[in-house]
Order: structure tokens, then C-alpha cells, then sequence
């Protein structure tokens, strides 16, 4: 047999190159499933809601011109056939056109997509850096004023909702304050083909406050798993023997206690980054930003079955995307999970 | 007997606790010299691991080094500041703990961890620690150290991982060595291997070694002297075949009678009977008094440490005679 150590680079490049396709395709065909389900619950949630056609046509309208939306629409057959002609379609990639807009529903969320993952990821930044360094200190000094007054603050993040948040912040920042606008993404510039806010003064301001809303829930977990990772790390003998080696304070905490603490924060981080883009629902909402959550709202809002539909394809397929990452990453982050899947 | 190079004058550390104070360590003095091995026994939660982290000035809160002296070449550990002291550890005094599955990082390299413990006492380059790492892991017997460097402790059998340890400890060259219990977690050839190569190695290097065990057996064969720690104190000192071949304490007697032996081999261990008390707030008198047979009235008051035989000590007001424990 040879030696163990002649499989470390080997195990690590052999569990990315071979494992990840098994490991996508079970992802693929478990993510095809939950979307048929979706799309079949969307289509009779839809069905059962009203008919689109009552509040998208204008109700003076003739009765013939009404049969030729509907027919235009696909609306004339049962719903039954409606959704077999939906799934051959989407076979095809067409998930149909936006009843609304008349544009691809696809492309119409692929338009919005940009302002939503700006949001989520200045969102989940700020939640990172701010929250990992806080808790350091809430693990580090837990007795000391600053923090208990860490601990306290995460637990009304945790308790206090999202939207009563944002219409504090609101209230505070944009209408008392008048320092921040509370309105809308403000200027947009152009980056490698895609809108972003944060590339001018303008556009960071109209970001702080929703991103602080969205932020907050996850800072207060980030926080939390920070703390408690290096509380326990604290008490392990690797801490006790890094420091019986003479190493500074600074390198014990950044390197030992940190090191052993990334692997869970960046795990769920990750798997967090998701339910940010579907919380962000609420934030764009209340900050009239213009996302893909401001969309899904108003779609629902007319009935527009296709962005619905579409909507959650994206959100699925986003999920996965995620997932695989964070698996990587965390095989890349842990050695001990790059041995043991070798092995197994 | 030539300077020692360390020495603990009254060593006392305690934790404060709510529910009170826990003397961990109380009254503590011994000493040992270059290349000389100490072992210190004692029942679990007798404050030998304190001892020892008191020493390295890792006691961490409640617990606090409340009095005492700990003399390094001369100089009290105790007087200097937090970043000099830390330029003690691991460079002048290392320590090695008892478990080697979590004594090294699970997540750092091997080569990222003896690097630093080099770089953090000396200016010397990447490439200079890491000959000098793979140097002191082939001096410990580890097999084609070179590659062995680049690998994580996972990859490592237990025994490895303790020879990975001692390898970090062995770096900076140090006057002392703290082992609590170094060999407790690993099988007996293993065991025996490593005592050999330390003692091999205290020898060589005029290395003091502080050799922290509940076990007498392993004292036996290694040590010089030995200290009999029981409940926070040191109860008896002497050397190694003094004190196992004619105990003056009562609690050492029993410690070794509990140790099976060829010459009493069909006759049932004796155990010391009743539990080590709690230290918490310690009633005053003697700790061992109410296991003890030969206890008295003398002894609800706080024996001190005497010298009934030359060069020994022992605390009790009637410490076995040569007749006794024949
Ligand atoms: N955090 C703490 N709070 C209160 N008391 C403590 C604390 N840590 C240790 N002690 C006390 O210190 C005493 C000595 O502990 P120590 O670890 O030195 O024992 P030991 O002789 O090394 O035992 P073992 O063989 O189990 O390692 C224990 O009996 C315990 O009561
Ligand atoms: S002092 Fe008394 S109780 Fe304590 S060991 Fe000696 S004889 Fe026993
Ligand atoms: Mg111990």
C-alpha cells in the first residue's frame, strides 16, 4: 500500500474532478423534480387565485377582443392541457411570455436578477465583516460589557421582524435624519455589461439602508456562530498548546481559533446566501428596490403565472448553485473531509 | 548539586469559583536541574496539570497563580510581563499535553505549526525553520520527515502525532520540558519508545524534564526524583528508589500497593479505600486523613512538610518506618 501521504494532493483532486459530477447530477435530477411540483402547485395556486384575465384586460373591452387575449394567452384550454404545453415548452427552454410585460418572462427576472444579488451580497458582506469580528471579540471577552452588549443587540436582530426594521430605518435615516435616501437603487453604472449601484457615491447611499435591513438576521446568526465556535475552540488543548508555544495572542486567534471556526460560519453563510435573495423579497418591498422580489410581488400581484414560474426556477437553480459551492469550499477549507471522502 | 534550572519556591494557585475558592495548587516547591527527570504523581485532580500550566503562566481565569516563586536560571517567571513571558514559552520552557489527537491543530499543516513556533521566538527564514522542522522530526523517529511535513495531523497515528509534539517542544531547544502525561493515550510499546527516547534526549541535551504521570509505573523506570502531589499538595519527595522502595507517606504507600507486581502476583490489588476530597474549600487538617489508617487525632491539624530521613521529605505526622512497610 503506499504511504498516506503520497494521496493528499491526489485525494483532494480526485474528490473535486469525480465526485462533483455524480454529486451535480444527483442535484439536477432531485432540483427537476421539486420545479415540476412547483410549477404544478403555481398552475392550480394561480387557477384557484382568479383568472389573469380579469385584471389584466381592461374590463370595457369588447366580449371578442376578451376571447383573443385569452386565446392569445393559451388560457382557452383546461388547465390540465395549460400545463402539459407549459412543460413541453420549458422542455424546449421557453418558459413563456410575461401575461404583464408581454416580454420572456426569463428575461424579464434576468433583468432584475443584478439589483437582487448586489442587495444580497452587500447584504451578506456587511453580515461577514461585521459579524465575525464582533463575535470574535462576544467569544473572546464574554464578560466584559461590550460583550454582553454584542449578545444583547443579536438577540433582538434575531427577534425584532425584518419588515418593522425596515420601516424603523426608514423612519430614523430617510424621513427623521433625512441623511440617506430610502427609495429605489439610484444611479446604476455599468460593470463587465451589468448594472451596479456601489461603483458611485450615489448608488452606495441608496444601497446602506436596505442592505442594513436585509443584513441584520444574518449578522445576528454570524454573531452568534462566531461566539460559540470561539468559546468552544477556547477550550481545546490545540488553543492551550498554540499558546504553550509561545505564539502572540493576535496568531492563536486569527490563525488556530479562526481557522477551526471558518469551517462552520462559511458553510452557513453559504447555504444561508439563498434564503437572503428570497428574504430580500421583504427589503425590496419596502424599499421599492428594483429586484427580483419587487417583481415576484407585483407578478403575484396580476397573476402572471410565467414569472412566477420562472421566478422559482431561478431561485432553484440558484440554490444548487450555492450548495455545490459551499461543498467545495468546505472540502477545500477542511482537510479532514478531503481524506475521508477519498477514502469513501 | 549544581544550579537548577528551574526551581518553584510556594507555589500557590487557585481558582475563584462561586461556589468558592478551589486550591488547585498549595504550597508547591521542588526543583530540577539540567538533564534531570522529575516525575510528578498523583491522582487525577491532585493539581499536577496546574502545576505545570502555572509554571508556563497558562492558567486561565478563574484559577490564577495567587503566590509563589518560579525561578528560571534565577529569574521569577512571574515578575515579567505578559509579552516577555511569552517569549518564555516555547522557547525556553515547552510543554506537551496529554492527548495528541487534540493537542495539534486539526485544520494547520504540520510544517505551518512547527514554522511558527519557530518564527515566533526567532527572525529566521521560511525555508531555514522548515530544515530545522525537518530535522526535529527525524530526531524524534519520524519517517521520511520531509514529506511527513507537508502533511495534516489526521494523517498521523496517535503515537506519531505525540513524536509530532515532542518534535515541537524539542525546537527552540529548551532548558525544560513540562510532559503532562505525554504517553497516558498511547498503547505500551509506544509508551515505552517514547520514555526511552526522552530520557535519551533529557540526557543528551541537559534538557530538565518535568515528567507529569498518575502512573508510578512509568516514574520507575525514568524518572531521578519523584513528588507525590495529593490534593493540591506535594506530600512526599525523594528520589525514585527511595521513595518506591521504602514510601514514607501513607497515600504513596498506597499508591504503590494498588500497582500490580510480579512478587505479589494472586493476591488482590489493594486499593486505597474512600475518594480524594474535594478542594473546594478544603477544610483544614490533613487532606488524606479520612483514607488514611494511620490517622489520628494529631492529624485535623495541617502537617508540614519534614525531613525524617536525609535528602527526603514527606508531610505527616506519622510517616512509615523502614518496619512498617516491610
Ligand atoms: N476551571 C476550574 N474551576 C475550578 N476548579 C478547577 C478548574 N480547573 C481545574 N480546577 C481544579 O484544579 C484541580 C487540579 O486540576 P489538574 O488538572 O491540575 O489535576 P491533574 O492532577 O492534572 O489531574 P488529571 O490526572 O485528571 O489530569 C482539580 O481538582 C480541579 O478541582
Ligand atoms: S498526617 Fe495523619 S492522616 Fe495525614 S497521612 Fe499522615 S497519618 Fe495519615
Ligand atoms: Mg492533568
Amino acid at each position: 500500500m503506499a504511504p498516506p501521504y503520497m494521496g493528499i494532493l491526489h485525494s483532494a483532486f480526485w474528490t473535486l474532478i469525480f465526485s462533483m459530477p455524480v454529486f451535480i447530477v444527483r442535484r439536477l435530477m432531485q432540483s427537476v423534480l421539486v420545479l415540476c411540483f412547483m410549477s404544478l402547485l403555481v398552475f392550480v395556486g394561480v387557477y384557484a387565485i382568479g383568472n389573469p384575465v380579469d385584471i389584466l384586460i381592461n374590463p370595457q373591452a369588447d366580449q371578442a377582443d376578451i376571447e383573443r387575449a385569452i386565446a392569445a394567452l393559451g388560457l382557452d384550454k383546461p388547465l390540465w392541457q395549460q400545463y402539459l404545453i407549459f412543460l413541453k415548452q420549458a422542455l424546449a427552454g421557453d418558459l413563456g411570455k410575461s401575461f404583464a410585460y408581454n416580454i420572456p418572462a426569463i428575461q424579464l427576472i434576468l433583468e432584475r436578477m443584478p439589483a437582487t444579488l448586489e442587495l444580497a451580497l452587500a447584504a451578506t458582506g456587511m453580515a461577514v465583516f461585521l459579524g465575525i469580528p464582533l463575535g470574535l471579540w462576544a467569544g473572546l471577552k464574554p464578560d466584559s460589557w461590550p460583550g454582553k452588549l454584542i449578545m444583547t443587540g443579536s438577540i433582538l436582530g434575531f427577534s425584532l421582524p425584518t419588515f418593522w426594521v425596515g420601516l424603523m430605518l426608514i423612519m430614523l435615516f430617510a424621513v427623521e435624519l433625512g441623511w440617506l435616501p430610502s427609495n429605489g437603487r439610484g444611479p446604476t453604472t455599468e460593470l463587465l455589461g451589468i448594472p451596479v449601484s456601489f461603483l458611485s457615491w450615489e448608488g452606495v447611499r441608496h444601497l446602506i439602508l436596505p442592505a442594513t435591513n436585509l443584513a441584520l438576521f444574518k449578522l445576528s446568526l454570524i454573531i452568534r456562530l462566531t461566539r460559540a465556535g470561539t468559546r468552544e475552540a477556547l477550550l481545546q488543548d490545540y488553543v492551550k498548546f498554540a499558546r504553550a508555544k509561545g505564539l502572540s495572542s493576535t496568531r492563536v486567534v486569527g490563525v488556530h481559533v479562526l481557522k477551526n471556526i471558518m469551517i462552520p460560519i462559511v458553510t452557513v453563510i453559504g447555504l444561508e446566501f439563498g434564503s437572503v435573495i428570497a428574504f430580500a423579497i421583504v427589503t425590496e418591498s419596502i424599499f421599492a428596490w428594483p429586484g427580483m422580489g419587487k417583481l415576484i410581488i407585483d407578478s403575484i400581484n396580476v397573476l402572471d403565472r410565467p414569472v412566477i414560474v420562472a421566478y422559482l426556477l431561478i431561485i432553484v437553480s440558484l440554490f444548487i448553485l450555492i450548495n455545490l459551492a459551499v461543498d467545495i469550499v468546505y472540502s477545500l477549507l477542511d482537510p479532514r473531509v478531503r481524506i475521508s471522502e477519498a477514502k469513501g | 548539586m549544581t544550579e537548577s534550572t528551574l526551581r518553584v519556591e510556594n507555589l500557590r494557585t487557585h481558582f475563584f469559583t462561586r461556589q468558592g475558592v478551589v486550591k488547585a495548587v498549595e504550597d508547591v516547591s521542588f526543583s530540577v536541574g539540567a538533564g534531570r527527570i522529575l516525575g510528578l504523581v498523583g491522582e487525577s485532580g491532585s493539581g499536577k496539570s496546574m502545576t505545570g500550566y502555572s509554571i508556563m503562566g497558562l492558567v486561565d481565569p478563574p484559577g490564577r497563580v495567587v503566590a509563589g516563586r518560579i525561578l528560571l536560571g534565577g529569574k521569577d517567571l512571574r515578575t515579567l510581563a505578559p509579552d516577555e513571558m511569552r517569549k518564555v514559552r516555547g522557547n525556553r520552557i515547552a510543554m506537551i499535553f496529554q492527548d495528541p489527537m487534540m493537542t495539534l491543530n486539526p485544520v494547520l499543516r504540520v510544517d505551518t505549526q512547527m514554522i511558527e513556533a519557530i518564527q515566533a521566538h526567532a527572525d529566521v527564514s521560511r525555508a531555514a525553520a522548515l530544515e530545522r522542522a525537518r530535522d526535529a522530526l527525524a530526531r524524534v523517529g519520524i519517517p521520511s520527515p520531509q514529506e511527513r511535513l507537508s502533511a495534516y495531523p489526521h494523517q498521523f497515528s496517535g503515537g506519531m502525532r505525540q513524536r509530532v509534539a515532542i518534535a515541537i517542544a524539542l525546537l527552540n531547544k529548551p532548558d525544560l520540558i513540562i510532559a503532562d502525561e505525554p504517553t497516558t493515550a498511547l498503547d505500551v510499546t509506544i509508551q515505552g519508545q517514547i520514555l526511552f527516547e526522552m530520557q535519551k534526549l533529557a540526557r543528551e541535551s541537559g534538557t530538565a524534564l518535568i515528567w507529569i504521570t498518575h502512573d508510578l509505573s512509568v516514574i520507575a523506570g525514568l524518572a531521578d526524583e519523584i513528588c507525590v502531589m495529593y490534593a493540591g499538595r506535594i506530600v512526599e519527595h525523594g528520589s525514585v528508589d527511595q521513595v518506591l522502595d521504602a514510601p514514607l507517606h501513607p497515600y504513596t504507600h498506597g499508591l504503590i500497593d494498588s500497582v500490580p507486581s510480579r512478587g505479589r502476583r494472586g493476591e488482590p490489588l489493594r486499593q486505597i479505600p474512600g475518594m480524594t476530597p474535594s478542594l473546594l474549600d478544603l477544610a483544614p487538617g490533613c487532606a488524606f486523613r479520612d483514607r488514611c489508617a494511620r490517622a489520628d487525632g494529631a492529624c485535623a491539624e495541617d502537617p508540614a512538610l519534614s525531613s525524617p530521613v536525609a535528602g527526603r521529605q514527606v508531610r505527616c505526622f506519622h510517616p512509615l518506618t523502614q518496619s512498617a512497610v516491610a
